[in-house]
Parts: C-alpha cells; structure tokens; sequence
C-alpha cells in the first residue's frame, strides 16, 4: 500500500555532487521491491512546487529506514542535498514497480551510469539474498562520479568504466571487455537514456533479457496525470506506474 | 455540508477532484476515502480513442505546471466496458468529464453516458479544439458553445455542467450562453494557455511548444473569473483553479462558487482533498456558519 509519510533525516553523507540521504519513519516501512522511488517534496520555493522522484538505494526494514542517492542537478536536488540530520522530508512511497528478480544460479549484469547506479544497490543486496551473485559494471564520466563503491564491491564483483580513464577502463559502459568475454543471463539497467538504449541494443544483439529503468519527468507520480508517458510497443504506458522499470522487448528502442 | 447542484447532482460536501489530476479515483484510494469527498471527476474522455501527445507532456514553472496531455484515453465504450463496472460503486458522485473534437463526438458520447446509472452528470469539456472549425474550441465564442451545449442538452437528461475556458476575453458572456443553452451548471477555470522555453538547449520545454498552466500561481486569476461568472449567471457555478487548501477553498465559495474542485495540488499531496473538506467544515464552525451553503457568495463590502 502507497502512504504518505514525514521521514527523519538520521544521516547523511557527501560525495562530491552527489548525497546519501537515510531517513528514517516512525512506524514501519511498507513493503518495497528494487526498482521503486519515492516522491519527495522539497519545501520552501515557488519553483519546486511539485515532489521530486527518486529511486530507493536501500531499505533497513529493522530501523524503518530507507536511503536515497541523491545528485545535485538543480534547485530541488540541491535542497535536498543541504537537508540536515534531524529535518523532516515528506515522502509519497512506493511508487511504480521493480525489477523481476533473477532465479538461483542466473548470471548477472547490473549496469548503471552516473546516478542510475542508485537502485542497483538494492537491487543487488535483494539478490544476493536470494543466492544470486551479481556483477555490476558501473560508468561514469570521471572517477569521482562513480560514489560507494567500496560499498557496491561487498555485494559483488565490480567492474568499471570512465570516460577519461581515470578509474577502470576507459569509454562508456558499453566498450568494457567483460562484454567481449562473458556471457549473462540477465542485464538490469539505470542510467541516461542514450546509455540504457546502447545496452539495451547489445543485450537484444545477443538474445539477452533485459530490464532499464526509466527516469521520464513525473507530476504525480500515481498513474493518474498521464505526463510521464513513453510510447511503447503497447502504446503510450505512464513511467510512474507501468515502469519505472520495462523489460526491453516492451520499448521501441 | 451538502450542497446540491440541481437536476439530482447532491455533494455530500462541496470538495470535487478536478478532471485529469485524479486518475479514475482508483489511482488515490491509499491516501483519500472517497467517501469523504463530494464528488470526483474522471479523467477527460472521447468518444474515440486518443494516444494523446508526445512526452515530454509537462513542464514545472514557478508555484505551477504546464501539461499538454492531449487528451490521452481509450475512448467512452471502453470506459463504459472496462473502468464503469470498476468504480461505479464508489461511495461519491463520479461525473464524467466529456470532450471531442466534433459537435457529433460530443452528441453520441452524452448519449452513451446518459444509460449509465451511476454517473449523475458529465463535465462538458468545450476547451478541446474543434477540429472542423479549423482547430478552434468550441468553448471560445458564445456561438461555439451554444451550439455544442444545446445539441448536448437534447440527448442528455442528468446534470449538465460546462467547464469554460478561461483563454476568453469575456467569460461572464460565454457563461451566459452556456446557461441560455441549457447547462445545469458552469465549472472553471480549464488551464490557462503558457508556454516554456528551455534557454540553454534553445528549444520549447513541451512537444507542443504550447500547454495549459495550472496550480497554485492560476488562482488569482481563476479567483476572478469565478466572481465574475458568479455575478452573471443564475445556475450554480463550481470553482477551481490553483485551490491548494481550505483556505483557499473558502475563497471561492465567498466569490461565488456553490461547489470547488482540486487539480494540480493532489499531485503535490495526494491525501490533499479530503484535508479541504475537513479544512471548510472547521472554517464554517469557527464563523458560525451553520451551513455550507451559506459561504455561496458571502463576499462581504
Ligand atoms: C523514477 C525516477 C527515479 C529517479 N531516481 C533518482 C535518484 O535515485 N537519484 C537522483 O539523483 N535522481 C533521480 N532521478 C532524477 C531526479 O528526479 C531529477 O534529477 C530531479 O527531479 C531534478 O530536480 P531539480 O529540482 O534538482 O532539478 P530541476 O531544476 O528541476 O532540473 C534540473 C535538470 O534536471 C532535469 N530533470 C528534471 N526532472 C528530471 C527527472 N525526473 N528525470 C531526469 N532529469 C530531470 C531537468 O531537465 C534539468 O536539466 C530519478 C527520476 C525518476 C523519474
Ligand atoms: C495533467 C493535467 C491534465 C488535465 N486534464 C484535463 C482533462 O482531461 N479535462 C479537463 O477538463 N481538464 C483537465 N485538466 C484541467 C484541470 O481539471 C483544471 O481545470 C486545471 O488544472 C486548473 O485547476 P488546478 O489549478 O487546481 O489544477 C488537466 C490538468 C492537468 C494539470
Ligand atoms: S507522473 Fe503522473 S502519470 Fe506518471
């Protein structure tokens, strides 16, 4: 069941442009897959009227906390990114629906870029609670976009990509070796549209199943409002509530 | 709290859920108790069906938004096949906001939803454009909208309220002509035409350039119009436009409004609807007003 809740900022950690949020709610969580976002409402300005999404980086369902990774893009980003321990953020959760979780012995492929790498955290962990051991391959523009992880490689291997080379091997995600020399079961995606695109074009060139989430502009956030559309092979589906997450033989792309 | 419309369209109270921003109910039930509210107005809908416009559909702008949706829905037989039997029995009015791009459109789905018992009115949507007058709604002159309410009116038999276009330069005229052509009621504001540009990338913020403001920033202007039609017209007018609590729900009552509706606010509290009307009983309580109805209108100096 959706709620509305008033969740407490019990820590907070920077990374460069980008910020962990945990918040914490007094009564328990309601229960939430990988692949889910809440809508956060950034107080106090005319020009953060509507809530903004964000995905769920992780869940403590014992402390009633939730994390959230947070880029400072602009001005609702970077009000949440100021927010001090001890300050109330209100959140609509959760929203929209996850990523199908592979079976035991599946091999596979998380692939995040920039901040998409935020729900593959989560994912994961859900994983590999279930036995399934992922591989991830992050990329980012630059080493100091690619936050957490040391976080990330305690769940599993962690392969990486920069576009300067300054970590990892250099160019985007789709150029890394590990394409060449292994093969997965399943991929799961997040990140910029052009990147989830050209992973979904290898995935499809090698018959591999794959999942992207999308990150379309929301008003509601419900399924109701109808302005987060994208236009599938089953006609115009709302992100916030078909997806965010779509198998790829879904999309046009 | 009651407030009745005429022609049989009773509100428990006088809080609706605006046309667009409330899905089909279905979409709210976690946050809102529908029995709680007057009534809800569903998503509009045309005789045939509608993809809508390209994304991206929807822009913020300062304390509002811009849509340009386009009308996205799967026509008024799959409404009555497949949404009808889901949300009939909602313990609230449930009124059918109605548009179409040709005066046959309008006629022959007004008919189709006329045999539906449980829905007590349809919200005559005039902002769409009229594809045989060359892309012009029917809602912007007095002689557009006589036409579409009065054919309307011959086939459709329950509470017939107009939403009007605020994009008039005299709505209190165009009010009128809906009253003469037989509406049970008039609702406004529909959106206000903006647009948004995006300064670094040099291009329009919405796949139509154009789009329908709303929210928080539209109200003072919505304010006046309903004040302004409220003066002209002796059919019930309901207000909306930019009402984000009961403050501001009030407001328009004392304008002139018998009824209100809530849009773009539910998207910024989904329980947001259910707090006006909790918010308007305490504000009756704390002046002394034993009814509701006493509000209508009570613009004081
Ligand atoms: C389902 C979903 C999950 C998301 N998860 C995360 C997450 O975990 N971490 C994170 O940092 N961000 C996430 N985003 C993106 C985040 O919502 C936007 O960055 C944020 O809304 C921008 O708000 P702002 O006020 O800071 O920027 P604005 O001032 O509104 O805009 C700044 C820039 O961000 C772009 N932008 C605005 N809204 C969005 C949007 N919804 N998606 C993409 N770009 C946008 C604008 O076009 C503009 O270029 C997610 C988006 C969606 C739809
Ligand atoms: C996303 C969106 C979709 C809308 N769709 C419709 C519609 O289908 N029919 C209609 O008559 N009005 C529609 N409207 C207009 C609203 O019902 C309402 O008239 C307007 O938003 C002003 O009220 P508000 O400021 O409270 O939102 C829509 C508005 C929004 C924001
Ligand atoms: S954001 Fe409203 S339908 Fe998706």
């Amino acid at each position: 069941m959706k709620q509305i809740a008033d969740f407490t900022l019990v820590g907070k950690e920077c990374y460069g442009t980008s910020v962990l949020l945990r918040l914490r709610d007094e009564q328990p969580l309601p229960e939430i897959v990988p692949g889910q976002f809440v809508q956060v409402r950034v107080d106090d300005s005319p020009s953060t009227y509507l809530r903004r999404p964000i995905s769920i980086h992780d869940v403590d369902v014992a402390n009633h906390e939730i994390s959230l990774l947070v880029q400072m893009v602009g001005e609702g980003t970077r009000h949440l990114g100021a927010a001090n321990v001890g300050d109330q953020l209100n959140l609509v959760l959760p929203l929209g629906n996850g990523y199908t979780l592979p079976t035991k012995g599946e091999r596979v492929l998380l692939v995040g870029g920039g901040i998409g790498i935020a729900p593959l955290y989560y994912l994961a962990k859900t994983m590999a609670l279930k036995g399934v051991k992922p591989t991830f391959l992050l990329g980012g523009k630059k080493a100091a976009d690619l936050v957490r992880v040391d976080a990330y490689s305690s769940i599993g291997e962690t392969l990486i990509t920069t576009e300067d080379g300054s970590l990892g091997e250099k160019g985007m995600v789709t150029m890394h070796s590990v394409w060449q020399q292994r093969q997965f079961d399943k991929i799961y995606v997040c990140g910029p549209k052009r990147m989830m695109m050209a992973v979904a074009d290898i995935a499809r060139a090698n018959n591999v199943w794959c999942e992207v989430s999308l990150e379309h502009m929301m008003a509601c956030g419900l399924g109701a409002c109808l302005c987060c559309v994208e236009d599938t092979v089953e006609g115009n589906l709302c992100v916030c509530k078909e997806g965010p997450v779509f198998n790829t033989r879904r999309l046009k792309w | 709290m009651t407030i009745d419309l005429g022609r049989g369209l009773v509100l428990r109270n006088p809080v609706m859920t605006a046309s667009g921003t409330f899905g089909y109910g279905e979409e709210y039930t976690d946050f809102v108790d529908l029995a709680q509210l007057g009534g809800i107005i569903v998503k509009g809908t045309t005789l045939n069906p509608r993809q809508g416009n390209p994304y991206p559909r929807m822009a913020e702008t300062p304390s509002g938004m811009l849509n340009c949706v386009g009308l996205q829905n799967k026509g008024v037989p799959y409404f009555i096949n497949t949404i009808y039997p889901r949300i009939k029995d909602f313990d609230t009015n449930v009124l059918l906001n109605l548009s179409g791009s040709t005066l046959e459109d309008y006629v022959r789905g007004a008919e189709m939803i006329n045999t539906l018992d449980k829905i007590p009115a349809i919200e005559l949507n005039v902002s769409c454009p009229n594809v045989k007058q060359g892309g012009m709604a029917f809602g912007v002159t007095c002689a557009g909208i006589t036409q579409v309410v009065s054919e309307v009116r011959k086939v459709y038999h329950k509470h017939l309220m107009v939403k009007l276009s605020p994009n008039v330069t005299n709505i209190a005229e165009i009010a009128l002509a809906a009253e003469a052509a037989g509406a049970d009621s008039v609702s406004l504001i529909n959106t206000l035409m903006g647009m948004a540009i995006d300064a670094e990338r040099r291009q329009p913020k919405l796949s139509m350039v154009t789009g329908g403001l709303s929210g928080a920033c539209v109200k003072p202007v919505a304010l006046r119009m309903v004040w302004q039609v409220a003066k002209a017209v002796k059919i019930p007018v309901v207000g909306l436009g930019g009402i984000s609590n009961a403050t501001d729900a009030v407001e328009f009552m004392l304008a002139g409004a018998s009824a209100i509706e809530i849009g773009t606010a539910n998207f910024i509290d989904p329980a947001i609807s259910a707090k006006v009307a909790d918010g308007m009983r305490d504000y009756c309580e704390r002046h002394g007003f034993q009814k509701v109805s006493e509000l209508i209108g009570a613009l004081e100096g």
